[in-house]
C-alpha cells in the first residue's frame, strides 16, 4: 500500500475544505472499499480525511422525510424501526449486501459512493477507462459475465454494485451534500451517478472536495408496499446479478402507481419509468408485468458472456412484482 | 479558523517519525509503533502477538479476522488501527474469563463445530455479535417481514444461516457451527 497522511476530521466545513484543498486527498468513512482498493493499488490517495466523528450519524424523522446521515452504519439503517416499517424494501436491500460485518463498518455515502467490483478495474495490470482514462476497456472483449446490459457505452460495461441505491432511487432519495466553499445542494440520487459514456473516470456529479451529508428519502405512504429482491450465484454474501426494487400505490384493484428500480444489471443504480408507465392504471397478471419487465430492460446491449442477464433482469422483476402482489394477500 | 487548523494537522502527519498508536483490546490499552497504512488485524497479529484472529483473504471476503469493536463485529483486515484508537476491541482471546471458556467456545468444542480451525475464531467472534443482535430483534435477509423480525427463540436455521453468512468455512463444518449457536441460544439445551 502506497504511504499516506491520515486526518482525523472534526467538522464538516473543515473536511471538505482538507479534501478540497489537499492533491490526492479522499474522504474515509467505513473503509470496506477504499482499504480493500488501496491493498491493490487502485485507489493511491496521498491523504485520508477521516469522517467517522463527524456528527452525521443520525437517523431523524422530520417534515420532509427520513434523514439518514452519511455516516450511519448500513447495519443500523437497514435495523432502524423507521426504515423497516415505513420503507422495507430499503431494509431488504440494504440486508441483501455483504455480510453483517461489512454492513456494521460501511456507511450511507460510502454504500453510494462504493466503487465497482470490475475485475479489471481492481487489476492494474488491465486496461480499464474508469480505473486508466484512455487505455482501453479490457472488460468488453474479456470474461464478461457479471458485467452491466444498461447504460453501457464503448468504453466501460462496470456494474454498479449497491443494494441500497437502487431502493433509494425508486424513493426519489435527495442526498445532501457540502461543498469546500461551505454551499450545500440537493442532488436526486438517481442524478448522482454518470453513465460511463465516454468518460468513465467520472462517477458522480460530485465536486473535488464535496462531501455527503445526508440522504434525505421524502414521505411515500405506500412505501410500505414494496420489496426489494436479488438474484445471485449464492444465496448471501454475493453481488447480484440481476436484482429489482419494486413499490406499488393500489386504486382499488388497479395498480395506481409503481416504482421500479433495477441493480447488477446496470453502469449505475437504475430506475425503470417506462416499465412504471407500463403497470399505472392496469390490474396487476403475470401478462402485464412481463410487459413491465420488456419495458424495463429494452434497450439491454448483450456482450459475449452477459446476454442471460436481460432475460434473467426481466424474470427478477416479474417475480419482485409477484411477490410483492403476493404478500398483499 | 476550522479548516486553517485541520490543514496543519495534516502537515504534521506527513512529517516522517515514530508515531506511537494506541488500541484498546480486551480491556487494555495496548501501543506500538504506527503506520497509518497497518490493519487492525495486522497491528493484533504483528505487532501483538495477538495471532488468535486469523488472517484468510485480507480484503473483506472470509470473515477469518471478525473481531468486536464497540460490542459489533467487524472485519480486522479492512478496519485502518490508525482510525479504531477510540474503540473497544474484542477479539478471541478476549472472550475466556478466568480461563472459563466462553459458552459459545465450549459450544463449539462439544458440537465439533470445526475441522481445520483456521476459520473458528472468526466463526466464533461472529456468533457471538450474532445473538446480541438476536437479542435487539433485528431482521436479516431471511426474515420474510423485516417489519417483523424473529425474537432470539424463534431463530430459524436459515437466520442462523443468513446470518453467518459472514464467515466461509472450507471444510464445510457449517452444520456443526450451526448446532453451537443453537445450543447456546437456547442456555446449552441441545
Amino acid at each position: 500500500m502506497k504511504p499516506f497522511a491520515y486526518l482525523a476530521g472534526t467538522s464538516v466545513d473543515g473536511v471538505t475544505q482538507a479534501v478540497g484543498g489537499t492533491p490526492q486527498a479522499m474522504f474515509f468513512a467505513g473503509g470496506t472499499t477504499l482499504v480493500d482498493l488501496m491493498k491493490i493499488d487502485v485507489l493511491t490517495p496521498a491523504v485520508l480525511v477521516d469522517v467517522n466523528r463527524l456528527p452525521l450519524d443520525r437517523i431523524t424523522v422530520e417534515d420532509d422525510g427520513l434523514h439518514l446521515g452519511a455516516t450511519v452504519r448500513n447495519s443500523e439503517l437497514a435495523w432502524h424501526p423507521e426504515v423497516r416499517t415505513r420503507f422495507p424494501a430499503l431494509s431488504e436491500a440494504v440486508l441483501a449486501g455483504a455480510s453483517t460485518q461489512l454492513r456494521n463498518m460501511a456507511t450511507t455515502g460510502g454504500n453510494i459512493m462504493q466503487r465497482t467490483r470490475c475485475p479489471y478495474y481492481r487489476d492494474v495490470h488491465a486496461a480499464c477507462n474508469r480505473r486508466s482514462p484512455g487505455s482501453g476497456c479490457d472488460a468488453i472483449d474479456g470474461v464478461n459475465r457479471g458485467h452491466a446490459v444498461l447504460g453501457t457505452s464503448d468504453h466501460c460495461i462496470a456494474v454498479h454494485a449497491s443494494d441500497m441505491c437502487v431502493a433509494l432511487a425508486i424513493f426519489d432519495a435527495i442526498v445532501r451534500t457540502r461543498r469546500p466553499d461551505g454551499t450545500s445542494r440537493d442532488i436526486p440520487l438517481v442524478d448522482l451517478h454518470l453513465l460511463p459514456d465516454t468518460t468513465p473516470e467520472r462517477e458522480t456529479v460530485l465536486d473535488v472536495g464535496e462531501l455527503i451529508t445526508e440522504v434525505i428519502v421524502p414521505p411515500l405512504p405506500w412505501a410500505t408496499c414494496s420489496h426489494y429482491l436479488k438474484v445471485r450465484d449464492r444465496a448471501s454474501y454475493e453481488f447480484a446479478l440481476a436484482s429489482a426494487a419494486v413499490a406499488l400505490r393500489f386504486d382499488g384493484d388497479v395498480i395506481a402507481e409503481a416504482r421500479i428500480g433495477l441493480g447488477g444489471v446496470a453502469t449505475k443504480p437504475w430506475r425503470a419509468r417506462d416499465a412504471e408507465a407500463e403497470l399505472a392504471g392496469q390490474r396487476p397478471s403475470p401478462a402485464l408485468f412481463a410487459v413491465a419487465a420488456d419495458a424495463a430492460l429494452a434497450g439491454a446491449v448483450a456482450r459475449r458472456d452477459n446476454g442471460f442477464k436481460i432475460e434473467l433482469g426481466k424474470r427478477t422483476v416479474v417475480r419482485a412484482l409477484t411477490e410483492l402482489v403476493a404478500r398483499l394477500g | 479558523m476550522e479548516p486553517r487548523r485541520e490543514n496543519r494537522k495534516v502537515q504534521r502527519a506527513k512529517k516522517p517519525g515514530p508515531a506511537v498508536g494506541r488500541l484498546r483490546i480486551n480491556g487494555k490499552e495496548q501501543t506500538f509503533a504506527l503506520d497509518p497504512r497497518s490493519t487492525v488485524l495486522d497491528v493484533l497479529r504483528e505487532r501483538l502477538g495477538l495471532t488468535g484472529t486469523k488472517k484468510g483473504c485480507d480484503h473483506g471476503q472470509c470473515g477469518a479476522c471478525t473481531i468486536l469493536a464497540d460490542g459489533r463485529r467487524v472485519l480486522a483486515c479492512m478496519s485502518l488501527a490508525i482510525a479504531y484508537q477510540d474503540a473497544e476491541l474484542t477479539t478471541i482471546e478476549g472472550l475466556a474469563v478466568d480461563n472459563q471458556l466462553h459458552p459459545m467456545q465450549a459450544a463449539f468444542v462439544a458440537c465439533d463445530a470445526l475441522q481445520c480451525g483456521y476459520c473458528t475464531p472468526g466463526q466464533i467472534m461472529s456468533a457471538v455479535a450474532l445473538l446480541d443482535e438476536a437479542r435487539l430483534r433485528v431482521p436479516s435477509h431471511a426474515t420474510p417481514d423485516v417489519a417483523n423480525p424473529p425474537t432470539l427463540d424463534e431463530l430459524s436455521d436459515d437466520e442462523l444461516r443468513e446470518r453467518m453468512s459472514g464467515n466461509l468455512c472450507r471444510c464445510a463444518a457449517y452444520p456443526n457451527i450451526i448446532e453451537a449457536i443453537r445450543r447456546v441460544r437456547s442456555g446449552g439445551r441441545p
